[in-house]
């Protein structure tokens, strides 16, 4: 799916978990950032991918740290 | 005394406090400093000096009744139990010092595997060392790269670990979420293998799960699924084989993972299975044959208390009737329980942080009671737990004693 369109979705998805209100770029970090624990992450995983009807399994999300790296994954994941 | 055995009692003191590995460690090691300068007694460092029964002991000095114990059925101090592994350690020794795959195997470990097999009424079984090794060795073996697990997010530590030791791709799920389960299903790729890992009591709020309709829907969409009764054997179902068995969908699922530590009253674990090759994973599953078999006098307790476990029936029922008072008495008194209704042996009060709730452990360790405290990340949604967990040697009038004294420590602490 192109990225842009990946971005905006998950753009209107995050909002909601993003109660810091940190300002969100491509760099941003889950863990480190937003500080999220382990339930906001699985809440917020099953939501992308209720969205995108895909699976992101805890091995992919190991690898992801960063918000664009979550949207380049869903990218490549997610059919068009 | 020699100079050598000196040194090594007194280690020199590492100078300097620069990072190295133990640094991760450093939260948890302050959390702790925080709770004991209090003069808190350490929630994790009891002692039982003697054990007077399955449901009496003499704790930090004190006797105490026992409410944290998985001895469901009351079985450690079972007269034909404990005859059976003196029998065992005269005849076969102390240990077997080896796999089960080559000088690990005596008589009385098929004997045990022999009783699983009648008492679950499935055509294999596999003994384990321990029900850690059980899951490790069983989901890890069968479930590897490119193999797909859905598994409930509250699982055991053994599955997770299991999961991580095998590298398959992990998806879980919400707890006894039903459609969330169906739907991570659904987008596993065509063509890949599938592993459903379920329990059917979790231990730490002592809620079922409805296996009824998860296991339908697994095996509907080409899932193996494996569940976890460790919790429920020997007085779930009609025949206490667990939950699976109580919600009539046992034949349906491929493995059952179950342990000796809880109502067979010993150690040791095990597989249980129909599926035509099993017996393969004598020879390929790693956490079967890289470790030493299990004592010939466990494996003969373990034996005897299963069989027994059988026509275990008026046990049973008191282990439920009991569970039903409890449950009741608690929430009468206006503690905050895991569940709505009792559904297992194990009752779960909610604390409302973990000072109070050590605070409260102490105060029931004080009153003669002795129940398992239960933190993050052991606990779902961070809670901190005080976990009852009943038994059939419990008489009634020692549940109505326990119930005092909760109301006691419970005011005490200004939890009720």
């Amino acid at each position: 799916m192109d990225r842009a369109a990946v971005a905006e979705r998950i753009a209107g998805i995050i909002e909601p978990f993003n109660k810091k209100l940190v300002a969100i770029t491509d760099a941003t970090t889950f863990a480190g950032d937003l500080e999220w624990d382990s339930l906001t992450v699985m809440d917020f995983v099953a939501e992308i991918e209720d969205e995108f009807d895909i699976i992101i399994s805890m091995n992919q999300q190991a690898e992801i740290e960063t918000y664009g790296q979550l949207i380049d994954a869903v990218a490549r994941s997610a059919k068009s | 005394m020699t100079e050598g055995i000196d040194e090594t009692d007194r280690p020199a003191v590492l100078q300097g406090s620069g990072p190295d590995l133990f640094s991760k460690f450093d939260p948890l090691i302050e959390q702790r400093r925080a709770l004991l300068a209090g003069g808190q007694e350490d929630p994790f460092s009891l002692v039982m000096e003697r054990v007077l029964s399955p449901t009496q002991a003499i704790c930090n000095g004190r006797e105490t009744i026992l409410l944290g114990t998985y001895n469901y059925m009351g079985m450690t101090f079972d007269d034909d139990v404990i005859a059976a592994g003196k029998q065992a350690l005269d005849d076969f020794g102390s240990g077997t010092t080896g796999s089960r795959v080559l000088n690990g195997t005596y008589r009385g470990h098929r004997e045990c595997e022999d009783a699983l097999k009648e008492f679950y009424a499935m055509d294999h079984a596999m003994v384990f060392s321990t029900g850690y090794q059980a899951n490790l060795g069983i989901i890890s073996t069968i479930a590897g790269k490119g193999d797909y697990i859905v598994l409930d997010i509250d699982s055991h530590a053994s599955i997770w670990d299991g999961c991580k030791l095998g590298d398959a791709e992990v998806v879980p799920f919400k707890h006894n979420d039903i459609e969330g389960m169906e739907k991570r299903l659904k987008r596993i790729p065509a063509g890949a293998g599938k592993l459903v890992i379920l329990e059917g009591v979790y231990s730490m709020l002592g809620d079922i799960a409805p296996l009824r309709e998860m296991v339908r829907i697994a095996k509907a969409n080409g899932a193996m699924v494996l569940v976890d009764e460790a919790h429920s054997m020997g007085f779930i179902g009609p025949n206490g084989r667990g939950v699976a068995e109580d919600q009539g969908v046992l034949e349906d699922v491929d493995f059952v993972i179950g342990t000796f530590s809880k109502s067979v009253g010993t150690v040791g674990g095990f597989c249980v299975s129909n599926h035509p090759k099993f017996e393969i994973m004598r020879l390929v599953c790693r956490p079967y044959v890289f470790t030493a078999s299990l004592p010939p006098s466990v494996v003969a307790t373990a034996a005897t208390s299963i069989r027994k476990l059988m026509h275990g029936g008026n046990k049973r029922a008191h282990l439920w009737e009991n569970s039903r008072t409890l449950h009741a008495g608690l929430k009468a008194k206006g503690f905050q329980l895991g569940t709505e209704t009792p559904q297992s042996a194990i009752i779960a009060v909610i604390m409302p942080d973990l000072e109070r709730g050590a605070a409260m452990w102490e105060a029931l360790l004080k009153e003669g009671l002795y129940v398992n405290l239960a933190r993050p990340p052991a606990t779902p949604a961070n809670m901190t737990l005080l976990r009852c967990s009943l038994c059939a040697e419990h008489s009634a009038e020692q549940v109505q004693t326990i119930l005092g004294m909760f109301e006691r420590a419970g005011q005490r602490v200004g939890i009720v």
